[in-house]
């Protein structure tokens, strides 16, 4: 299947953060080249693809963590490095993997670091900063968990807690590293939503996800990835049926419709 | 129907303050607020404590007396003590934030500037400024802290490859440590026999002698480090939090880590080129003063006051052990470190 760059309506597309002739590399390993993407403004995006397939890596990109080999990432047409740190990280949240808690740390007192980027020497501790602490707990639903220590808490609960800590940054932009792995099936579908909640409000949602269906379902923009490139960008019922699947997974399938939503559900048939 | 579930128990609940103080505004914990001021007590009723004490012990109204400059020991308690136990507040301050600032640089409670050879390369660089150029005071503590930092480069060069927190930067700090130990004792055999014997004294770092004009300095640049350290203090939390969150929530985490390289080598390498290395407080204080206050990961308000009570301890106990002679402070702290390191090692080697 051919990329459909005007798959999303051209008056409904504006985009703020682009990714443009991006060569990406660990070293002497190179991931991507040539990666031009436009993200949707206001929109779901998710990126999926199998596993080092790059997705990854651009998201660490988009979010300053990897400097390009050559190329550049946009936010409103100026470089995302020009910015000051502080006030790209107030415009560009992101959730990584693998987080590290450090010691005797409560709930919240974590989400309160969120809010880094609002806070200067002479600010402080604001009104704002309780009000947004208070609206991330609640919105993750964890407001009953403040007080406890992050590190006594659950998988689920943990996760939940740094994604209070990055909605707390209150970024209209917001990146998310696998969010949903090492959650169960129930607390995968209550992030997911969450994550919609927020598009809802405005937001603009960017994660890499690893199950195909669950893109399907939540996301409005997909972005599928083999090999460093993109193979196909649009919306899930536009760009995702067997031939894609096989093309990016290497997974015969077949592709129904989802019977709760009417989304593409891929069916593998191995 | 079975019975709502009852909401968490909330006797558990550790409220946090504000405080303010005009513009500016902190959240802080009440635990961490009551524990820094029982601490400041503590270093209050120390420092009362080493001014009374000296030979024998003074009473304290004589030691009151004393400070308005009355009385018959005014000038035993206002110039030989009084800077000694500035001093012992001072650098114990100055040694607890060096440790707090690289065992949050390093992510480890062993990654402290006593342990990876920091005090050890700072004091190279004080013992090269005496027995070569005979240098002033200034020439001293610039020539400490070059050291210092000579020490941290090569430290950061060695663990390029592997990454700066975890066990091997540490491991590579101790060797880095044992071989100035090994340089230091050479540059001493050395040296000719004056300069030997007052650089012996000085090795295990001593506050023996210390006078007004010795600390004004040194505490000038404590001060300034202070000061520059104030901005990074958000910074520090954050970094805490691992690089990804640091730098995608608006941590300028490369300068930021250099700057507190430079802090935290000053701190020690200033303390260093008056009192030699005294190890075991850069080590102890982060760790203690964390637990005492409850904070997340390591803080550097807990941390200063800890070290600043333990050098004050240690110094009174260093006077009392074999009065009348004065021990070198270090030897006290050495025996305590010691014991805790062999502790710590043992426990960070089982992770």
């Amino acid at each position: 299947m051919k990329p459909e760059p005007d798959a999303w309506p051209a008056d409904v597309l504006t985009t703020r953060l682009t990714a443009r002739d991006l060569t990406l590399a660990y070293g002497d390993r190179v991931v991507s080249t040539a990666l031009n993407i436009d993200i949707p403004d206001g929109a779901f995006t998710a990126i999926v693809g199998a596993n080092a397939c790059g997705k990854s890596t651009l998201l660490k990109a988009f979010v300053r963590l990897l400097t390009p080999t050559s190329g550049s990432v946009l936010f409103d047409d100026r470089e995302v490095t020009d910015y000051k740190p502080k006030a790209i990280a107030r415009e560009i949240g992101f959730l990584p993997q693998g987080l590290m808690v450090p010691e005797n740390i409560s709930v919240r007192q974590l989400v309160a670091r969120g809010r880094f980027a609002h806070q200067s020497l002479l600010s402080g501790w604001s009104g704002d900063d309780e009000r947004a602490v208070r609206e991330a707990l609640s919105a993750a639903g964890i407001a009953d968990l403040a007080e406890r220590q992050v590190d006594n808490l659950s998988g689920g609960q943990r996760q939940r807690a740094w994604v209070a800590m990055v909605l707390a940054q209150e970024t209209s932009y917001l990146l998310l590293d696998e969010p949903t792995t090492f959650l169960d099936i129930t607390h995968q579908y209550e992030l997911l939503r969450l994550l919609a909640r927020l598009r809802d409000r405005g937001r603009t949602v960017i994660a890499v996800l690893h199950d195909i269906n669950q893109a399907c379902r939540f996301a409005d923009h997909l972005v599928a990835m083999k090999d460093g490139r993109v193979v196909a960008e649009g919306a899930p019922a536009q760009i995702v049926d067997s031939t894609l699947m096989s093309d990016v997974f290497e997974l015969p399938s077949i592709v129904v419709p989802d019977p709760v939503t009417g989304t593409p559900m891929v069916v593998p048939t191995m | 129907m079975s019975a709502p579930t009852a909401s968490p128990a909330h006797s558990g609940v550790k409220p946090g303050v504000v405080l303010r103080a005009g513009r500016l505004s902190f959240r802080v914990e009440r635990r961490t607020v009551w524990v820094s001021l029982a601490l400041g007590c503590a270093a209050l009723a120390l420092g009362f404590a080493g001014l009374s004490y000296g030979t024998g012990w003074t009473a304290p109204s004589e030691v009151v007396a004393a400070l308005f400059g009355q009385g018959d020991s005014s000038l035993v308690i206002t110039q030989w003590r009084a800077p000694r136990v500035a001093a012992a507040l001072i650098f114990g301050a100055s040694l607890g934030v060096a440790g707090a600032i690289f065992q949050n640089l390093t992510r480890n409670p062993l990654g402290s500037p006593d342990v990876i050879g920091l005090d050890e390369g700072a004091y190279t660089g004080a013992l090269i400024a005496i027995t070569v150029f005979s240098g002033t005071a200034a020439a001293l503590a610039f020539s400490s802290v070059l050291g210092g930092l000579i020490a941290a480069l090569a430290i950061y060069l060695l663990s390029l490859k592997t990454g700066f927190s975890g066990l091997r930067l540490v491991v590579i700090g101790i060797a880095v440590n044992a071989m100035l130990v090994a340089v230091n004792s050479w540059i001493v055999l050395r040296a000719e026999l004056e300069v030997a014997m007052a650089a012996t004294g000085w090795s295990v770092g001593s506050l023996n002698g210390i006078d007004w004009q010795d600390v004004l300095l040194p505490f000038a640049i404590i001060a300034v480090l202070f000061v520059l350290l104030y901005p990074q203090w958000t910074s520090l939390h954050q970094a805490a939090l691992g690089d990804e969150v640091a730098i995608t929530s608006g941590v300028s985490l490369n300068r930021h880590r250099l700057v507190l390289v430079l802090i935290g080598v000053g701190c020690t390498a200033t303390v260093t080129a008056v009192a030699g290395p005294i190890i075991f407080v850069a080590l102890a204080a982060p760790q203690i003063g964390r637990r005492l206050a409850g904070t997340p990961g390591v803080s550097l308000l807990p941390a200063a006051l800890t070290g600043a009570v333990l050098l004050m301890a240690a110094d009174l106990i260093a006077q009392w052990l074999l009065a009348p002679v004065s021990l070198p402070v270090g030897v006290v702290t050495t025996v305590i470190g010691g014991c805790y390191l062999i502790w710590l090692l043992v426990r960070e080697v089982r992770r």
